[in-house]
């Protein structure tokens, strides 16, 4: 009597683990899934920019190449232009530049666009090493068909 | 080194198949002993700069302090690869060497399952990413460190996580041999144990350090920006997290003994994912290094080969697990198992954020970034009714607990966060309600982990001499998990504070003007060249007063490093307990007048920003204590002692 009893009880034990484990976990990826919604950042090339117009009002991420010979100060804020060789975006950044940022180098920033078409950089990103392109900017890049190795 | 290296592939493949029981020990300690050779060898090419060795070329220059020529052997792919199959060979022959009690079968399928992670990874070093490729003609001169790199706190890092990523290796390599085995009991979890704790307390030390490095080496201020090289990281270590809590079960009481197999694969399998993304260059992080896409695809398929492997294998074998025994909804267990949920439900939501922009990006070719904003909405709202519950946890009885009586014994706990929260809410000026909160929980929980140690010593029940008494036979596993359940404690007071009360400002200055941070002023001195042994820099110097009065000096700094053609920004920090000051020079610009010159500065004041990493010290510390438990002696796990009548054996203990 008492052993079938209690190999029944183990069974739901288990049952009732798995259940709250799967409930658990459930709610977390929809919590996730939800918050995702809201939060993601998308890039846009130049040349996205160009085509579909101005995201104005959303977060989001720019990148290119740095354009020789385009960056300049006003006060505090450093302007520079990043290009995909197609088109390019005004960027303004009033913070400390990365040490990596300099003229040619592939850089990520992000922000707003202002309704001018300047997009207000509140980050940017350059990486930790002088050889490194940004997935999104090598990816722009070969969209806009200048892609070339840059490996050294 | 060629011979090495022949050596390096050609024991690997015979270690993985090796069966003999014997053997197996012994291939162990000669797989170390190949791969330490191999390793001195490459540190030794650094040490007296062999710019033959492609290797060291790209990564060193003659005139790199010492320090930075030994540590630049892994602050690279090919040498931070190496080394991670010298950590795992050397987990391996501890494995073999401290063994000596574990059941024959058990260990030789341990060490197996050991040497085939060791073989694959090898084929990849030597396949892949040989760090021994020569170079004709041999260069003067190499092309130096990335300077970023030059940095004591980066030094360490590595070796650090790896132990981390690595050790979890050891755990996976016992979860495999017990499903092939068949069997789970209390030994098998007793023998995981300190080997999980250990790989956990070394990735801690990992990713403290390189939280730290980023905090005070790339001066943003910051130290921790849900960046996917980040995450890829702290997802192994939650699951880590996960696995110590629920072994506990496993050894005390037997029960959830497939889902701590479960964990200790996953933990594992998050390693090598960690060491994928970071390796392969598929996400965009602000911590990414140059990157070569076939090493990230080789990864990738040892990767799918492991967790598809030993997923199937736990699919296969995992129904032939006993079940354990039975427990109460509240209980040690229950509390340990909804642990374990929360845990498992914080990295899955790390997961999915860290993945996600990658599979949109598969799918659809949309390119997006998944930032901070997500890891807030998802991972606070699943830690936080984690971490009320840690103080209750170690209170619970096993088996079945009484959830009043516990919450009547933490009274003094919950009065101390209440006091806490009230007075931020309506001394400390302009702090938000979610600074009271989260400071009234990190109360919570140091006060929650003392009251454990009080009422495990009857502390006001029983005469005081008696409790002191109690206090000195308390084993060593209590006073870990107190210690490490307060460093959880600190580390939120942290970055609570930080979060709530960081200030940044950002201005022009001129040598002689002033600029205000918190409750510090800063005056700026002038900038002078202050050259070092690899670079040139200019020293920005501050002088910091606090209330009128003058407390020191700051000198941020602007590298040069001509070498590597690259700049760097040292931040110069002004510490005490509370708080930091925290100052970067920017770029030079021309002044108002003639002649003179501006500089950007940005200054930061990060309230108790040192509690971050006191918070990560102090959880060390409480592994540590653990690990000396003698229990939990790695390697030395005795048959469990016959319940004496020494206090510390007593049912309450843990």
């Amino acid at each position: 009597m008492a052993r079938p009893r209690r190999t029944r009880t183990r069974k739901s034990y288990r049952a009732a683990f798995i259940g709250t484990a799967v409930l658990v976990l459930g709610v977390a990826v929809i919590l996730a899934l939800s918050a995702l919604e809201d939060t993601v950042v998308f890039f846009y090339s130049p040349t996205d920019v160009a085509e579909k117009g101005l995201p104005i009002g959303e977060y989001a991420r720019v990148g290119g190449l740095v354009v020789d010979g385009s960056v300049s100060k006003e006060g505090a804020l450093t302007i520079f232009s990043v290009t995909d060789t197609q088109n390019s975006i005004q960027v303004a950044y009033g913070g400390i530049l990365p040490d990596l940022f300099r003229e040619g180098q592939g850089i990520v920033a992000e922000g707003e666009f202002e309704p001018t078409g300047r997009f207000e950089a509140s980050r940017v990103l350059a990486k930790h090493d002088e050889n490194y392109m940004p997935p999104e900017v090598a990816d722009a890049l070969k969209a806009s068909g200048q892609w070339k190795d840059a490996t050294e | 080194m060629a011979a090495v290296q022949t050596g390096l592939g050609l024991y690997g493949p015979a270690l993985g198949d090796a069966r003999l029981m014997a053997m197996t020990s012994r291939a162990a300690s000669l797989q170390l002993i190949l791969l330490s050779v191999s390793f001195a060898a490459l540190t030794y090419a650094f040490v007296v700069s062999d710019f033959s060795v492609i290797n060291v070329y790209e990564n060193s220059h003659s005139a790199k302090p010492m320090l930075y020529k030994v540590t630049g052997v892994w602050g690279n792919h090919e040498g931070s690869m190496l080394l991670w199959i010298l950590i795992l060979a050397v987990f391996g022959a501890s494995v073999a060497g401290f063994g000596t009690n574990l059941p024959d079968s058990l260990k030789a399928r341990v060490l197996g399952v050991q040497g085939l992670i060791g073989a694959v990874f090898t084929l990849f070093v030597v396949l892949a990413s040989n760090p021994f490729i020569r170079l004709t003609p041999t260069p003067i001169n190499g092309t130096d460190l990335n300077p970023l790199l030059q940095d004591p706190g980066l030094a360490f890092h590595p070796p650090f996580l790896y132990g981390g990523y690595v050790g979890l290796s050891v755990a996976f390599s016992f979860a495999a041999a017990a499903l092939i085995e068949g069997r789970v009991d209390a030994a098998w979890a007793r023998w995981v144990r300190p080997w999980a704790l250990a790989a956990w307390a070394s990735l801690t030390v990992g990713i403290a350090l390189g939280s730290w490095w980023a905090y005070y080496e790339l001066g943003w201020g910051g130290y921790w920006f849900w960046d996917p090289v980040e995450n890829a990281s702290l997802m192994p270590w939650l699951a880590a997290t996960a696995l110590l809590h629920s072994a506990i079960v496993v050894e005390r009481r037997g029960a959830l003994k497939s889902w701590t197999v479960l964990l200790a694969i996953l933990a594992f399998s998050l390693s090598l994912l960690g060491t994928f993304l970071v390796r392969s260059g598929v996400l965009t992080s602000v911590h990414a290094f140059a990157v070569d896409p076939e090493r990230g695809l080789f990864i990738l398929a040892i990767l799918i080969f492991f967790i598809g492997g030993a997923l199937a294998l736990y699919a296969w074998r995992a129904p032939t697990l006993k079940l354990g025994g039975l427990f109460a909804p509240v209980s040690r267990e229950s509390a340990l198992v909804i642990n374990n949920l929360l845990l498992t439900a914080s990295t899955a939501a790390v997961l999915i954020g860290t993945l996600y922009p990658l599979f949109l990006e598969g799918v659809t070719g949309e390119a997006i970034s998944v930032g901070p904003p997500f890891f807030n909405a998802t991972f606070i709202p699943i830690i936080l009714p984690l971490l009320l519950l840690v103080p209750f946890g170690p209170m619970l009885a096993w088996k079945r607990a009484d959830a009043l009586a516990t919450a009547q014994r933490l009274y003094a706990a919950a009065v101390a966060a209440l006091v806490v929260g009230l007075i931020t809410l309506f001394v400390v000026e302009g702090s938000p309600v979610f600074a009271a909160i989260g400071l009234a929980i990190a109360t919570w929980l140091v006060v929650g982990a003392f009251v454990e140690i009080a009422e495990r010593v009857k502390l006001g029940h029983i005469p005081f001499t008696q409790s002191m008494n109690r206090l000195k036979g308390l084993p060593r596993s209590a006073w870990g998990t107190a210690i490490a359940h307060a460093g959880v404690g600190v580390l939120v007071f942290g970055v609570v504070g930080v979060t709530a009360g960081a200030q940044e400002r950002v201005v022009l200055m001129q040598a002689g003007e002033n600029v205000e941070i918190g409750p510090y002023e800063l005056t700026f001195e002038g900038v002078t060249p202050a050259p070092g042994p690899n670079y040139e820099a200019d020293r920005g110097i501050f002088t910091v007063r606090r209330g009128g009065e003058t407390i020191g000096q700051l000198t941020p700094e602007k590298r040069f490093y001509p070498v590597a053609r690259m700049p760097t920004t040292e931040a110069a920090i002004r510490t005490t307990i509370l708080d930091d000051v925290y100052v970067v020079l920017g770029d030079p610009q021309p002044g108002a007048s003639a002649g003179e010159t501006q500089w950007i500065v940005r200054a930061y004041h990060n309230p108790l920003q040192p509690l971050v990493w006191v918070g990560c010290i102090v959880m060390v510390l409480g592994s540590i204590v653990s690990l000396s438990d003698r229990r939990l002696r790695v390697g030395a796990p005795a048959r469990k002692k016959a319940p004496g009548t020494l206090p510390a054996a007593d049912g309450a203990s843990a």
